[in-house]
This record gives structure tokens, C-alpha cells and sequence, in this order.
């Protein structure tokens, strides 16, 4: 009796995985952005926008990147641990990356 | 005494069959959902690691880049978009039919199960034959540095590349670095894929015996995790090695 009172008590917490069943419909409307994604970061490869194609180009790959992240990985339908956890995670790259090229910016500064 | 040993002996025996429970429900947790959950967070700890080893990759390619901009250029010129493209479809269908497989093993339907994992096997196989084709055109180009590299191309652009225009010699020699790069980038991440797909074969087999179909599918929707960061990988690695140096 005393376990299905704390089972109860779990529920509740923020820990708690809903099992919740992506319907294939949702994976195939992703799996077709990601296609198309893809076809749009050729394309745009293709053309001449000077220092905006890198730009463009991570853009594209970060929004289907982020499809990949909430649809096909789950994270949208996942409990607040783990959205915490990926948010955290993508957080302490980017803070890395940044203050890595800060250093790398301002190491010479004035000299170039 | 001896009696009341005896009669609580049966007890202690059924302590397992009193809470009944799911076989693969583990005795450390009080539910599925939370086994479930544990292991989910585990997996996604083991990935922020992973997303820290290819961002040291990233961030080198990124300085490297600026750093030696022409050689960088010229090195990505010599990459076929064709076949990254392919590579790129190859890899997202792979995606879709392995977060397919896990929805199949949601609804424990064992065969679907099988069918879309043996398929998530299959393209994984063929991003890693395009791979080797590329792999072995860098080789007989001589682009491969340490191993079987030659400035030619840079120094001398052939006709196919005429409006390459010509490196002088020490920034010729910088496309090495380009390469460099780009093997330990592409190859780490071909090394991932052939995990990957071993894993898969043992799964395939267990999925076979109906292992993942009875409720029990924290196996199969962590390798979904793994599978996935590995085709987000190549996302970022392909415009990056292939595409944004066209024009310049």
C-alpha cells in the first residue's frame, strides 16, 4: 500500500516522464522539413549573399537541428529535467565557444 | 520457533511476486515511468559530452578558418556537393525510419519494430560506402595530409578548376589543415556511425526475439537519442566542411 502512495507522490514531481506517443504523422511533416532543409541549404550555397552564407547556412542547420532536438528526440514532449538538461548543456557549449573566440578576438587587439 | 521459521519462509520467497510488477522494472525504481526517466536523463548527460568533444572540433575548424581563409576555401572546393548532399538525405531518411522504430516499439508491434530498424541499419551502411568513396577520391587526389598529400591542386589548379585562382606555396601547404580537419571531423563522425550500426545489429537481433515489444523500450529509445546526435552532427558538419565556401 505504502509504494503506491509514493507512486503518487511521483506523479506529481517534475521528474515525471508522460508517455506520450508522437503520432507518425508529426515524425513525417518533420522528416519532410528536414528534406526540404536541406534542399534550401544547397541552394542557398548556390548563391552569392558574401559574408551571410556561413550565416545562412548554420541558420538553416541550426532550425533543423532544433526539429531534430524536439520532434524526433522527444524533448518537446519530455519532462522539465530533461528540457533542463538539454537547454543546460547547449548553454555551457555556447558560453565555451564564445569566450574562446573572445580570447581569440581581443588577444591581439589593435595589432591586425 | 522452528514452525514460525518455516511459515514466514514463503513469505520472504514471495516478497517478488507480492508487488507485482514489469519484469524489466529494475528494483532501484519505484516505477516504469521513473526508470524510464532515469535512464533518459543518463543517455541525454552521456550526449552533452559528446556535443563538448565535436564543439572542440567545431571551434577549431571555426579559428583554423579565419585563420587560413584561402587555403580553407580552396580545400572545400575540392569536396563534392553531390555526394555530401546525398550523405545529408541518406542520413536524415535514417533519422526518420529510426524515430519510426521507436514509435513501433511504443505500440509493441515486433515486426514494424524490426522492419524499420534493419532499414535504419541500411542507410547507415550506405552513408558509411558514399563516405569511403569520398574518403578514397581525397586518396587518389593526394589530399589525404601525413599520408599521401601533394600542393599540385593549390599550386596549380587544373582546368577542371579554372577559376580557382593559384596559392602561393605556404598557404598551399595550409590546406592540410583544411584536410586535417575535415578527416578527424568526418572521421569521428563516420566512427560514431559504425558504432551505431553494430549496436543496431544486436538490436535488430533482440528486437527479433521480441525483447523491445512488451513494454520494455528504454534500450531501443536511448539508441534513438544516440542515433539522432549523430545525424545533428553531420547537419552542422556538412554545410560547414561542403557548402560556405563557394563563393570565396
Amino acid at each position: 500500500m505504502s509504494t503506491h502512495v509514493k507512486n503518487e507522490v511521483l506523479d506529481t514531481e517534475p521528474t515525471h516522464h508522460a508517455s506520450h506517443i508522437v503520432s507518425p504523422k508529426v515524425y513525417g511533416v518533420i522528416f519532410g522539413a528536414l528534406l526540404v532543409g536541406t534542399a534550401l541549404t544547397v541552394a542557398a550555397s548556390y548563391a552569392n549573399f558574401g559574408i551571410f552564407n556561413p550565416i545562412v547556412a548554420l541558420g538553416i542547420a541550426c532550425t533543423k537541428a532544433v526539429l531534430v532536438i524536439l520532434f524526433f528526440m522527444h524533448v518537446k514532449y519530455s519532462s522539465r529535467l530533461t528540457k533542463l538538461t538539454v537547454a543546460a548543456g547547449f548553454f555551457t557549449f555556447l558560453v565555451l565557444i564564445t569566450m574562446s573566440l573572445t580570447d581569440y578576438i581581443s588577444r591581439a587587439w589593435g595589432l591586425w | 520457533m522452528d514452525s514460525q521459521a518455516i511459515a514466514t519462509q514463503p513469505q520472504v520467497h514471495d516478497a517478488h511476486a507480492e508487488h507485482a510488477h514489469e519484469p524489466h522494472l529494475r528494483h532501484h525504481f519505484e516505477t516504469v515511468e521513473q526508470q524510464r526517466e532515469a535512464s533518459s536523463f543518463g543517455m541525454w548527460l552521456f550526449l552533452l559530452t559528446e556535443i563538448m568533444f565535436f564543439g572542440g572540433l567545431f571551434t577549431a575548424y571555426l579559428i583554423y578558418r579565419n585563420w587560413y581563409y584561402p587555403a580553407f576555401v580552396a580545400g572545400s572546393h575540392q569536396l563534392s556537393i553531390f555526394l555530401g548532399t546525398l550523405n545529408t538525405a541518406v542520413l536524415i531518411c535514417s533519422s526518420f525510419t529510426m524515430a519510426m522504430g521507436v514509435h513501433a516499439s511504443e505500440l509493441r508491434k515486433r515486426k514494424e519494430l524490426v522492419g524499420w530498424l534493419v532499414a535504419t541499419f541500411v542507410l547507415g551502411c550506405v552513408f558509411l560506402g558514399v563516405k569511403a568513396v569520398e574518403y578514397h577520391e581525397k586518396w587518389e587526389k593526394h589530399h589525404v595530409p601525413g599520408l599521401n598529400f601533394s600542393v599540385q591542386d593549390f599550386t596549380h589548379p587544373s582546368a577542371q578548376y579554372k577559376e580557382e585562382p593559384p596559392l602561393p606555396m605556404d598557404m598551399a601547404q595550409k590546406t592540410q589543415v583544411y584536410f586535417s580537419l575535415y578527416f578527424a571531423m568526418t572521421g569521428m563522425h563516420a566512427l560514431h556511425m559504425i558504432i551505431g550500426v553494430s549496436i543496431l545489429l544486436a538490436l535488430i537481433a533482440q528486437a527479433w526475439a521480441g525483447k523491445y515489444t512488451t513494454g520494455h523500450m528504454t534500450t531501443i529509445e536511448n539508441f534513438g537519442l544516440y542515433w539522432h546526435f549523430v545525424d545533428i552532427v553531420w547537419i552542422f558538419l556538412f554545410p560547414l566542411l561542403y557548402l560556405i565556401s563557394r563563393h570565396q
